[in-house]
């Protein structure tokens, strides 16, 4: 273990001045303290690349359908086969890329913001209101986050807005808890005594003095939801109530029609499952390794 | 003990109100109405029933407040929770039919976490830093990246091709022939516990690094107690309380994966009725799976806090 004393606040000063310096500085200790965390920010960003340039790096169209090609090998000209109506698994598993892009970085984001608003706010003020949040809290996190789903995509329908909503939603009040605790040991530091006795408001208070203060948890938090809500939202469009078809989830390219057709094209079962393996590992490792740098406190947590 | 566990006990009340209050308000607030779904999908049966009867089947036609009440009333005083809106058969008889089938492969699935978590944790805490702390850390963290429905694709998928083996998609019920059921559980059930068994490994390899470096460790071993017996009896029994509480934190998990287990290898318990009363649209039956879930994890949380005294002389029910 890397025993590395936690440079907190001062470290934060010089960032603010020169975000682009800061980051480099940021990744080069990275890249020498947490090779595999390194690997997967490589592995992120190449990820994000697809992501981003899927129409342009893509051979076909995701839903170019040739029954002709119905079935096909992986081959040059199809590197990772055909799908039974024909279609490329190449081109299929890099807009599912951008699927996985759009929905795991606004879930995640939507997340991030609703577990800072709860966990700040009922971390700061404390008393009842606390304790009436948690205990809703605590309710909510008995239910399976894949339940919650489940019911809800039952009554609201499929679809690209209401995963990302939900998704947002679910894994947000969840993630409460990591910045509610964050929140109750800044609480006390002394400036916010001094802000409180200077007659700073609440909300100058909880953006200037707390927020400021909870931001590496929050970092770390938003970089492993990204992995959460890839992996839940493949759970959810394997079960058929996800990103309806023919959009091409990585999730519901394992599932429906196309898995009786796996048995004669094996292909078909690899590279989808490959990707998001591949993808929430990566995620995993970078988070890990972003926490070990940022947030030692967290150090061991999950 | 006593009044400690009549305290707990009431203690469960607000968070049975504020679950029952999640799932009331997710099924029956949300926007978007379940009748015009109901009547405008070619569902199974659904131009049988008029909005009127559908209303009043879901008793919709009642103002919000007092739906939840009627809805509360019946299952605390009933223990209904009402009928299926297609088959007519108590969705509590259903739910209780299917719960032991879930719950065992649940059990399974904890079993299979602790068997390969625990020890594989304690070897990686014992030899850290050598390249067996490695391969089994990285195998951990790799192993919470893989999608449980993946697995279970390519167990279907690539023994049968190469093999022609297949898992058997019959179900038999444990009552009927034990053995058999546990043979066709153990799949799923390894899939299952896979994620949770990394997560134990990580958390006993942690925990187990804390409490080697405890006085106690050092005076056992100055002592010239064996290492193995220092390590079983002494360090492990320390480390393994949060391990017990990630039990409690992993059932919500286990029930969720479950749902896409059953689905893969068609087994018949809470998950594909969750999934058969999706397709249909058979609101009662949703709202009592959801319910009962949520119920059993708050209830498997409570049996988790009060096996701690087992474990630690330290806690007292006070």
């Amino acid at each position: 273990m890397v025993a590395v004393a936690d440079p907190g606040p001062v470290a934060a000063a010089p960032r603010r001045r020169l975000p682009f310096a800061g980051t480099l500085r940021f990744l080069g200790r990275l890249f020498r303290e947490k090779p595999l965390g390194a690997f997967g920010f490589v592995v992120c960003m190449v990820f994000l690349f697809c992501g981003v340039f899927a129409d342009v790096l893509a051979p076909y169209g995701f839903n170019q359908i040739s029954p002709v090609n119905r079935l096909k090998p992986p081959s040059a000209k199809f590197w990772l086969g055909t799908d039974n109506l024909g279609r490329d698994m190449l081109s299929r598993c890099l807009y599912g890329a951008q699927l996985s892009v759009i929905i795991g970085l606004s879930a995640a984001a939507l997340a991030t913001v609703v577990s800072v608003f709860i966990g700040v706010v009922s971390g700061y003020l404390g008393g009842k209101f606390d304790l009436v949040m948690q205990r809703f809290v605590d309710a909510w996190m008995s239910f399976p986050d894949l339940i919650i789903l489940i019911v809800v995509v039952s009554v609201v329908g499929p679809g690209m807005g209401p995963v990302i909503v939900l998704l947002g939603l679910l894994y947000g009040i969840g993630g409460s808890r990591i910045v509610r605790g964050a929140v109750l040991s800044v609480r006390e530091n002394a400036y916010v005594h001094a802000a409180q006795s200077t007659g700073a408001t609440l909300p100058r208070i909880l953006w200037r003095h707390v927020l400021p203060n909870v931001m590496a948890p929050v970092i770390v938090l938003f970089t492993t939801r990204v992995g959460a809500v890839i992996l839940a939202e493949s759970g959810l469009a394997f079960l058929g109530l996800g990103v309806p078809p023919p959009a091409p989830t990585w999730g519901g390219m394992l599932s429906g029609s196309g898995r009786s057709f796996m048995y004669l094209a094996p292909w078909l079962a690899l590279a989808p499952g490959l990707c998001i393996t591949v993808v929430v590992y990566a995620i995993n490792v970078f988070g890990d390794a972003l926490r070990d740098l940022l947030d030692p406190r967290m150090r061991g947590s999950r | 003990m006593q009044a400690y566990l009549v305290r707990r006990l009431l203690a469960l009340i607000p968070t049975l109100v504020f679950a029952s209050l999640i799932v009331f308000v997710t099924v029956r607030l949300i926007p978007g109405d379940i009748i015009d779904l109901m009547l405008s999908s070619n569902d199974i049966g659904a131009d049988k029933k008029s909005r009127e009867q559908l209303e009043a089947a879901l008793g919709l036609d009642q103002p919000m407040v007092t739906q939840y009440f009627r809805w509360v009333g019946a299952i605390v005083f009933e223990g209904s929770l009402g009928k299926s809106l297609w088959q007519n058969t108590s969705v509590m008889q259903e739910v209780l039919h299917r719960l032991p089938i879930t719950f065992e492969l649940g059990l399974m699935a904890l079993v299979v976490a602790l068997l390969a978590g625990i020890p594989i944790g304690v070897y990686s805490a014992v030899r850290q830093d050598t390249p067996g702390d490695y391969i089994t850390r990285s195998f951990a963290i790799l192993a919470l990246a893989v999608p449980g429905f993946w697995i279970g694709t390519l167990v279907m998928v690539f023994p049968s091709i190469w093999w022609g083996w297949s898992p058997e998609v019959k179900f038999t019920p444990f009552s009927q022939a034990p053995l058999a059921n546990l043979g066709q559980m153990a799949i799923p059930a390894l899939i299952l516990g896979l994620a949770f068994s990394a997560i134990t490994m990580r958390l006993t390899r942690t925990m187990m690094l804390e409490v080697m470096r405890q006085d106690y460790i050092r005076t056992a071993l100055a002592k010239g107690l064996a290492t193995r017996t220092t390590i079983l009896r002494h360090a492990l029994r320390n480390a393994l309380i949060p391990v017990v509480t990630l039990v409690g934190l992993q059932a919500p998990v286990l029930f969720g994966g479950s749902v896409i287990m059953e689905q893969i290898f068609v087994i018949p318990g809470m998950g594909l009725l969750l999934l058969e009363a999706v397709s249909q649209r058979d609101y009662p039956i949703i709202t009592g799976v959801f319910l009962v879930v949520g119920v059993a994890v708050v209830l498997i949380n409570l049996l988790v806090d009060l096996s701690y005294g087992l474990l630690d002389p330290k806690v007292r029910y006070r």
